[in-house]
């Protein structure tokens, strides 16, 4: 099966990443404004989740049949005192969107450093030492494309129980593959560099060859890849919680609330709405961060 | 065709075919074997209250006391007959159960396929001729937006919009064209954003090229030499990343048959693992990787056909 060259970062990356150059990479993406907006966005929602016990005004699964299905406080009807209105039980929005964002984020982060290290490792020893092992790896990497990722955290989710470990767990085992295929492709082409020939031909051991000289080359690649996996797993994990196979329901997710909320659609469009917003916020935050994290590592953007 | 050509060609198809059995091959394997890590389908099927007399009769009926290896062997034989066995919600054939629901997929994929094509292409192409201005930069802000947002979350708006608000269109269901519209356009978005920007990325590519600016000095038209010379070498990777989206586009379809109530295989799949209705799951995981592994073998023999220096080389 065929790579798609684009959606990966160029194979060309700086031979090895000083700190002034990764400063740099800090200021290229704080030029680019919407990257700048973008990665304001996610600290708010880092920030978010990692206080979301005293940030929320209400416990996320306090319910008040009294107040049900209240809309938000600038509507007709609504309160001060519930911001984003409730939903079919009673329980604030604004504190479960909160909470909600812990369990995206948390998914989303766990998954890509999963993935990453399982993909990087793999990928590392693959390109490295090439042979019987590459091929092997590079088969399984075609069986697993072979599969609809949605599909196989379906299947193995459904049959393990859901679960928030069994989540990352999924999305983390399942994520590797393209990180795998950019380190071994990065190492395929910086292995007969003369830098490489030399420290083997003064008998540098292989170990750290890896370590010192090819990992720090592939970390610019690694780091844009992962940062879009986690908006991926993200997704992915909202996906499975609406679907009702993925965080069981006493936890609070997103997806999980636009299911619920899509039954009060013709009567309570907020219930749905405001997930999907933060959920898709959130995406597109670290997408855009993502985007311009791989401008930065690419050299020939970099010039531009 | 003359022979010298056809002979690598059909090597090539031969040597295709070989990899895709196999990869369907490791498929079935994993598929038979997740199902039955996954838990006794036995104690599921039976309420809580049952007997172990009874427990026995249902296993020896699904073969389930049989030893693994006898189990597999039976699984293979009865896949290589395209028996998949019955469904245990169903009592009936799954491949039938399948059968049934496949014109519903069908229907909704060829719908968001449709829609895919019709906006991606032009939009890939608008964007890289204005590449840098306002045009390219609102389409692909259009396309980020599209690749950031859960096909669900995209269904759930259009509901509130087209059934809630406006009236205009079913939110569920399934039957008349009325009823595709909101569920194709659903499952299009995220496809819509992947082509666009890579057809937008290949042009761009390609319109730097030496064969183009010849073109140019020869005095066609701009949209002349897109169309006849950018377009035709454009299309090599577009075609091979709708082939790899055809897999999202199949997670995305388990996800909009899901929203919209739509009869198709996606929402069987969801319903099948809630039922640990194995038998079923294994047929459908089946189904999405031989519908993969096909769309992804035509999309390889596509290049020969469109790209002379393909051809040669192998």
């Amino acid at each position: 099966m065929t790579t798609t060259p684009t959606t990966e970062p160029s194979p060309t990356a700086p031979e090895t990443v000083t700190h002034s150059a990764r400063t740099g990479a800090l200021r290229v993406l704080l030029r680019n404004r919407l990257a700048a907006v973008a990665l304001g966005v996610l600290v708010l929602m880092a920030v978010a989740a990692l206080l979301a016990p005293w940030l929320a005004p209400y416990d996320p699964a306090a319910q008040n049949l009294l107040v049900r299905l209240k809309p938000p406080a600038w509507q007709d009807g609504g309160s001060a005192s519930h911001l984003l209105g409730t939903d079919q039980l009673g329980r604030d929005l604004l504190s479960r969107v909160i909470h909600g964002a812990r369990i995206s984020l948390l998914v989303g982060i766990c998954a890509a450093l999963l993935a990453g290290v399982v993909g990087a490792a793999c990928g590392l020893f693959a390109g490295f030492r090439g042979g019987r092992f590459d091929r092997l790896l590079m088969r399984a990497a075609d069986i697993q494309l072979a599969f609809p990722s949605l599909l196989l955290a379906l299947a193995i989710v459904g049959f393990l129980g859901s679960g928030l470990w069994n989540v990352v767990l999924v999305l983390g085992f399942t994520g590797w593959v393209s990180y795998a295929r950019v380190v071994r492709a990065e190492v395929l082409s910086l292995r007969s560099r003369d830098y490489i020939t030399q420290a083997r031909a003064t008998g540098v051991k292989d170990g750290t060859i890896l370590r010192r000289h090819l990992l720090p080359n592939v970390t610019a690649p690694l780091a844009t890849i992962g940062t879009l996996h986690i908006a991926a797993a993200i997704v992915a994990e909202a996906s499975l919680s609406y679907l009702g196979l993925g965080v069981p329901k006493e936890i609070v997710t997103w997806g999980a609330m636009l299911a619920d909320g899509q039954l009060y659609l013709g009567t309570a469009w907020w219930v749905a709405v405001f997930p999907g917003l933060a959920l898709m916020l959130t995406s597109l935050a670290i997408n855009i961060t993502g985007d311009a994290l791989r401008d930065v590592a690419d050299p020939k953007a970099y010039r531009r | 065709m003359t022979r010298s050509t056809a002979a690598p060609l059909l090597r090539q198809v031969a040597a295709r075919l070989g990899t895709a059995i196999g990869v369907l091959f490791a498929v079935a394997t994993l598929a038979f074997l997740l199902v039955r890590l996954s838990g006794d389908p036995v104690k599921q099927l039976l309420p809580p209250d049952a007997t172990a007399a009874q427990e026995h009769t249902l296993r020896a009926q699904l073969g389930l006391d049989q030893p693994l290896i006898a189990q597999y062997g039976d699984y293979l034989w009865g896949l290589v007959r395209f028996d998949l066995g019955d469904s245990l919600v169903y009592g009936r054939p799954v491949a039938d159960v399948i059968g049934e629901r496949l014109p519903a997929t069908l229907e909704l994929a060829f719908g968001a396929m449709v829609i895919t094509l019709l906006i991606a292409i032009p939009a890939g192409i608008y964007a890289a001729m204005r590449r840098g201005r306002a045009g390219d930069t609102s389409v692909m802000t259009a396309v980020l937006l599209g690749q950031s947002t859960p096909p669900f979350w995209i269904g759930i708006l259009l509901i509130l919009v087209f059934s809630v608000q406006l009236g205009a269109l079913p939110a569920s269901g399934y039957g008349t064209f009325a009823h595709l519209v909101l569920p194709a356009i659903t499952l299009a978005v995220y496809s819509v954003a992947v082509i666009a920007r890579l057809l937008r990325s290949s042009l761009i590519d390609v319109l730097g090229s030496d064969h183009i600016r010849t073109a140019r000095a020869k005095g066609l038209a701009p949209g002349a030499v897109v169309l006849a010379h950018g377009l035709r070498n454009a299309a090599l990777p577009t075609i091979t990343v709708i082939g790899l989206e055809f897999g999202g586009l199949l997670g995305g379809a388990i996800l909009t048959e899901q929203v919209f109530s739509w009869p198709g295989i996606g929402r069987l799949t969801v319903q099948a693992i809630s039922d640990r209705d194995f038998p079923m799951v294994q047929a459908a995981v089946l189904f999405f990787a031989a519908a993969f592994v096909l769309v992804n073998l035509l999309v390889d023999l596509s290049y020969s056909l469109l790209d002379p220096r393909v051809r040669a080389q192998r």
